[in-house]
């Protein structure tokens, strides 16, 4: 057999038919389900009269529109509260599982996932959400579908699909210390652009992707969707496996034995062709700040914001100015003088508990600066109840965070976790398109260390600094 | 699902590039229990102001594209958000064709199970076809979208062209694989049997 991608690998053992007309149908293991992207296939199951064909295939969770402080007196906004009781009843009609709101399990459905060992190596993994590219970590095919596309595996647990071409990324040199994945991601979404990666699966590869730990890999997983590529993939090391082994829905005893020994094969081979190959050196690179309106615009904590006039394509020089005009900011200024009135700490890029256990460790001992607002959110009940066994929760409260109950949250504010027009916000998040954090508000999007430094100082401040590295 | 032929219409420019799914449809409307109904949020944060009156520079704010029913963008549209709100807001404003550089994977996919048609074509054609500013007709079976003396080729897979040109049902299509499916679960619970979830 000729050599192999990771990816090729996974698609073959995938393969349920190809059909006459060129697709190929794509047996799906596992799926993940919340509140806002399912209704609509419930119901077209329903309408159709149609069963749900493995229930067990899926784990569902409320996380999208759920509050984040007093969830015990229930949600107070109606239409979230509809559709979350939604949820609820189609699953319990259909027979799936779901970590109910107040269950220490609950959290965004890209933390649960791994969090439970539900995510397993050379699996295909689905969720009506782009940001399922963050189970990649783990050497799983995942990747984000539409509502339509829901129904059709709940259906059948299979899609017909298309194969992407494969991407290699391969990070160079040893990451310095006080940088992490989300500089790593946001530095190759700089360079490849937010449709570097489309009609693509990325492999992440090199010295600096073997040393992040697995919630490390999450991160840049998570983030090759704003590099366009619907699925990100790191190949299983020991580093998964021993993230993985003891994990409530992982498979134990001799099974455990026997799944170790394929997931070793999961490997991309020596010769194995990728059609685009990126190489980025990382050992001198600093901690990443976008300036824009899409995260390609990037730049670091040195760093000015650009100026359009020296952009070749005039389409590119209007779009720019349209993102400084939004931004607010004008050619030229040093990112270190934008001054915030907003941080935000959270999501299913930045919400696990290394990424808080990073922020506090900046907190500690420091005060949000005067009139800025900074939340903390942590990703599950798991997290927040790890945090607070560690103390992190004492350390952010006594420096001024706010300290919440997980869920989405303010990464883009469909519950009441909003920004008001035209506030700036260091955000740990994924996306600082127009609007994406409230109206007209104003989004930069950092690692969880960049963050904390935000908020302690009212600027953007380079963590390493306050770090005394 | 309805067919996908021949669509002759007004054509709407909206050229700027990395158009993502929040911006075509924002997250306060993604509460809905239904498909129908998003057409008059569609863009709503650059087609409102804050008290949601009309702006007045927005192209669908404006004659005669308030009746578009063709959409002229920029590259990499419909990038971000999976939300599948994003082709409902469109057809339910009336949108049936979209016109771009390029688009995003998800959304791409996302367009053809509500009957929406993608066309990828080269950002000078779009920018002469907005410059004609004339009836536009996207002609599907010949794969040519024609506007007075202009006509431009462009490139479908045969599977979606099917899809759209015949509305079919992708779940029906599959049913007629079901005994694969079927084989294929058994042959996996032989050969990878840790994959079967026993704790939840």
């Amino acid at each position: 057999m000729s050599p192999r991608t990771l990816y090729d690998k996974i698609w073959d053992e995938h393969m349920v038919a190809v059909r006459s007309d060129g697709s190929s149908l794509l047996y799906i293991d596992r799926h993940l389900v919340h509140e806002v992207t399912s209704p609509q296939a419930f119901e077209g199951l329903r309408e159709a009269g149609r069963p749900l064909r493995r229930p067990n295939a899926i784990l569902s969770v409320a996380d999208h529109n759920v509050p984040t402080i007093d969830r015990e007196k229930g949600i107070a906004d109606e239409t979230c509260r509809l559709q979350v009781e939604a949820l609820e009843a189609n699953v319990k009609a259909y027979g799936v599982p779901y970590l109910p709101l107040l269950d220490d399990r609950q959290g965004i459905v890209h933390v649960v996932g791994p969090e439970q060992g539900f995510t397993l190596p050379g699996t295909t993994i689905v969720c009506g959400d782009s940001h399922t590219s963050t189970h990649g970590a783990f050497g799983a095919l995942a990747f984000g579908i539409g509502t339509s596309e829901v129904e059709h595996v709940m259906a059948t647990q299979t899609l017909p699909q298309r194969k992407s071409k494969n991407l290699r990324v391969r990070f160079e040199g040893a990451l310095p210390p006080g940088l992490g994945a989300k500089d790593l991601a946001l530095a190759l979404i700089g360079r490849i652009g937010t449709a570097g990666g489309t009609g693509h699966v990325m492999e992440f590869t090199g010295a600096a992707v073997r040393a992040l730990s697995m919630e490390g890999r999450m991160t840049l997983c998570n983030m090759s969707i704003e590099g366009g590529a619907r699925s990100g993939l790191v190949a299983p090391d020991e580093t998964t496996f021993a993230y993985l082994q003891g994990r409530a829905m992982a498979p134990q005893d001799a099974l455990w034995d026997q799944a170790l020994a394929h997931w070793r094969t999961l490997v991309s081979d020596e010769d194995a062709a990728f059609e685009t190959d990126v190489v980025l050196d990382v050992s001198a690179l600093a901690p990443q700040v976008t300036w824009g309106t899409s995260p390609q615009w990037v730049t670091d904590i040195a760093g000015r914001v650009p100026d359009p006039e020296r952009v070749a394509s005039e389409d590119d020089r209007q779009a720019m100015r349209r993102a400084l005009d939004y931004m607010d900011l004008k050619p030229g200024t040093p990112i270190a003088d934008i001054p915030l009135q907003a941080v935000f700490i959270g999501s299913c890029t930045n919400g696990r508990i290394e990424d808080l256990r990073e922020a506090a460790a900046v907190a500690r001992g420091r005060k949000v600066a005067a009139g800025l607002r900074a939340l903390v959110v942590p990703g599950s009940g798991l997290v927040k109840r790890q945090a607070e066994a560690e103390g992190l929760d004492r350390i952010f409260l006594e420096a001024g965070f706010e300290w919440r109950q997980p869920g989405c949250s303010m990464c883009l504010g469909m519950n009441d976790d909003r920004l008001d027009e035209g506030v700036r916000c260091a955000s740990t998040s994924n996306r600082n398109f127009e609007g994406r954090q409230g109206r007209g508000s104003r989004t930069h999007l950092v690692s969880p260390g960049m963050a904390a430094a935000a908020a302690v100082t009212g600027h953007f401040t380079d963590v390493r600094r306050l770090m005394g590295i | 699902m309805e067919p996908f032929t021949t669509l002759t219409g007004v054509a709407a420019p909206l050229l700027r590039p990395n158009i993502d799914t929040d911006l075509i449809i924002p997250k306060q409307f993604l509460k809905t229990l239904v498909r129908s109904g998003l057409g008059r949020n569609l863009f709503h944060e650059i087609r409102y102001d804050a008290a949601g009156a009309e702006l007045s520079d927005f192209v669908l704010n404006r004659e005669p594209y308030r009746r578009a029913s063709i959409l002229l963008a920029g590259p990499n549209f419909g990038c971000g958000s999976s939300r599948e709100h994003a082709p409902w807001a469109l057809k339910d404003f009336g949108i049936r064709a979209i016109l771009a550089p390029s688009f995003a994977d998800i959304f791409y996919t996302n367009c053809f199970a509500n009957g929406l048609l993608p066309v990828q074509l080269p950002m000078e054609a779009i920018e002469a076809l907005a410059a004609a500013a004339g009836p536009l007709t996207v002609d599907l079976a010949a794969q040519e979208v024609r506007s007075g003396g202009l006509c431009y080729a462009f490139e479908i897979e045969p599977a979606r062209k099917a899809v759209l040109l015949e509305g079919l049902d992708e779940i029906k299509r599959t049913e007629a694989n079901l005994a694969d499916i079927t084989r294929y679960e058994a042959h996996r619970r032989s050969e990878a049997p840790w994959l079967e979830i026993r704790n939840h």
